[in-house]
């Protein structure tokens, strides 16, 4: 028996997601007195891996994602390793190859877990992060998916083996052509604090200070629905319930009033600070810092704020 | 080519989420139901293919009569025919499982769900029933053409986009971005008269146990109290970051 991570690391290094599927299915193993497997996509040195509780790390290396031929690799690492449990990420390549797992090996697939089980039970994020639900598997396999920043990231260094493992091929049709992804910009699922602006800001000439604001503080830049509808802002930076869902460490809303399908996608982070004319604006029910003030006199102050704060303390 | 397109009945956005019978069920109470976001950018998707190309368009949805009423705004819009399972939706599995059974033989070229139904948030169905049929997949999808069989698409992945080729019969798990907001359609009295005539029909299901059940629920724990800074104090709010929070 063993508990089986998927990780895909990001050309050979890890991101935050991975380590935290590697701390969750490590301490899910020591919990069930199994084994934390990793099977890992395109990385050499699965050292790092080790520090997160991995004993062993199965290595796989391929040209470039397919989804059906990723999963039949983990559908032969599951039975290889007999693994009971397959923990992974929330990222889209997570999102697209675990269903096809699931249906192929007769699994339970669990999305958005937030926690360790308790009594039997997984609880998971649900109606948007309005509800949670403690949902217990029939099968035996589950197929667990982590909600990003929820379990977090814990060290538990471990001697771990790295093995080669070979990828399965598939004979699906569909293949990627290319990948077109912004490389000086840090994407809103990988953020770990996000400045998102919303119809306030009155017009698209205006983002120049959330751009230099988001710089100050390594940010991702993120906007609300009517501004990506408007196309003040491209739609990849829309967030909320029919957008990009948000669950960074630190969110800023400047200029959002707080709408009830734009707090469902982002009121999974965990500080959030909003910055709005309006007292009434709903947004401020929802947030742990409000600033009532104008963005376009308070922005350009906190970038300077910020900017004397970093060069103290770094 | 023959679309289908998958319709989950959902809360609308604006709703308040309770639960009842000791937090084992979701409480309905006041509750306005809609076309799923993501399945109604789909629908609309499936309408330009229609217009453009005369393609046929029948709707599903597994759940019991309540949600005819989201059938009926689908077709509407412009669906032509429309399928009810008529059994409450459990998780993902079964609910895939179930109109795998019903359409297997139907030969629909082009099947479209959404990535994620906004209430149980499993976005499975697409992946499994793709499995099931042995049709090519692609979840988050946001953009697709079709020519003849062959297929161009794009989906979501962090940070950009990846652009696929692909061919049909094909699932797709689809999102904005198929078509935009503005393209989406209310339907008109035409469509609603129309709609009353077009066929609605009833399967029972085969019966799939599910592989998870949601036990009991509860809503995430209420924010603590909101500290106000002062606009003239911006410093105030850095040291709260940095000490308190620890974020920054
Ligand atoms: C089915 C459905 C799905 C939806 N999904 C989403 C979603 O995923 N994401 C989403 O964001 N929305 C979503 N919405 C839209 C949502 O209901 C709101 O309309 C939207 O979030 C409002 O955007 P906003 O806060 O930018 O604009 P507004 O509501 O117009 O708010 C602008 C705010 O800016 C403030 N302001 C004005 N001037 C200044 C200034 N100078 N400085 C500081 N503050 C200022 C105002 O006080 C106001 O609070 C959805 C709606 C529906 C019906």
């Amino acid at each position: 028996m063993s508990v089986l991570a998927f990780i895909e690391s990001n050309n050979g290094s890890f991101k935050k997601s991975d380590l935290e599927v590697a701390s969750y299915a490590a301490a899910l193993a020591a919990a069930t007195n199994t084994e934390a497997i990793a099977l890992v996509f395109n990385s050499d040195d699965c050292s790092p891996l080790g520090t997160y509780g991995i004993s062993k790390a199965l290595k796989v290396s391929t040209e470039q994602f397919n989804a059906s031929s990723y999963a039949a690799t983990i559908e032969v690492a599951t039975t290889q390793e007999a693994a009971t449990v397959l923990i992974c990420s929330s990222s889209s390549n997570s999102k697209y190859i675990a269903p096809l797992v699931a249906a192929s090996l007769k699994a339970a697939y669990v999305p958005n877990v937030i926690a360790l089980p308790e009594s039997g039970t997984y609880p998971r994020n649900v109606f948007s992060n309005k509800g949670i639900a403690h949902t217990k598997v029939n099968s035996e396999l589950s197929i667990i998916g982590i909600a990003p920043n929820t379990y977090g990231v814990h060290e538990n260094p471990t001697q771990i083996n790295q093995i080669d493992f070979n990828l399965v091929s598939s004979s699906s049709k569909t293949q990627s052509t290319s990948t077109e992804t912004a490389s000086d910009k840090i994407s809103i699922a990988d953020a770990d604090i996000v400045v998102s602006a919303g119809r306030g800001l009155k017009g698209p000439e205006n983002w120049g200070m959330i751009e230099e604001l988001a710089q100050v503080l390594g940010a991702a830049t993120a906007c609300s629905k009517p501004v990506s509808d408007m196309g003040w802002r491209p739609h990849s930076e829309h967030v909320g319930q029919t957008g990009k869902p948000v669950s960074c460490n630190l969110y800023f809303a400047i200029g959002i009033s707080g709408a009830i399908q734009h707090l469902a996608g982002v009121s999974a982070s965990k500080t959030k600070v909003v910055i709005n004319t309006d007292p009434e604006a709903p947004f401020f029910k929802a947030a742990d810092y409000g600033i009532v003030g104008d963005a376009f006199e308070v922005v350009p102050q906190l970038i300077e704020k910020l900017k004397a704060f970093k060069s103290e303390n770094s | 080519m023959k679309i289908l397109v998958c319709i989950s009945n959902v809360p609308d956005t604006t709703s308040k989420i309770n639960f009842k019978d000791n937090n084992t069920q979701f409480d309905t109470t006041a509750v306005q139901f809609v076309i799923n976001p993501n399945d109604e950018f789909g629908l609309t998707r499936a309408m330009w293919f229609k217009e453009k190309s005369g393609a046929s368009i029948d709707v599903i949805s597994v759940g019991d009569a309540s949600v005819e009423a989201s059938l009926r705004k689908a077709l509407a819009i412009g669906a032509d025919a429309a399928i009810r399972i008529d059994t409450i939706p459990k998780d993902g599995f079964s609910v895939a499982t179930e109109i795998a059974a019903v359409i297997k033989d139907k030969n629909y070229d082009l099947i479209i769900a959404g990535r994620e139904s906004i209430d149980y948030n499993g976005g499975m169905v697409p992946g499994i029933l793709a499995h099931l049929l042995g049709y090519e997949f692609i979840n988050k999808c946001t953009a697709l053409e079709v020519e003849g069989s062959t297929v161009k698409a794009e989906r979501e992945i962090e940070g950009g986009k990846e652009v696929l080729s692909s061919s049909l019969p094909l699932v797709i798990g689809g999102q904005k971005g198929l078509v935009e907001e503005k393209d989406l359609k209310i339907p008109n009295m035409r469509g609603i008269m129309t709609a009353r005539s077009k066929p609605l029909e009833v399967i029972t299901p085969q019966g799939t146990a599910e592989l998870s059940t949601d036990v009991t629920f509860d809503k995430p724990e209420t924010k603590s109290d909101i500290t106000m800074i002062p606009a003239d104090q911006l410093d105030l709010l850095i040291n709260h970051l940095h000490n308190d929070a620890k974020v920054i």
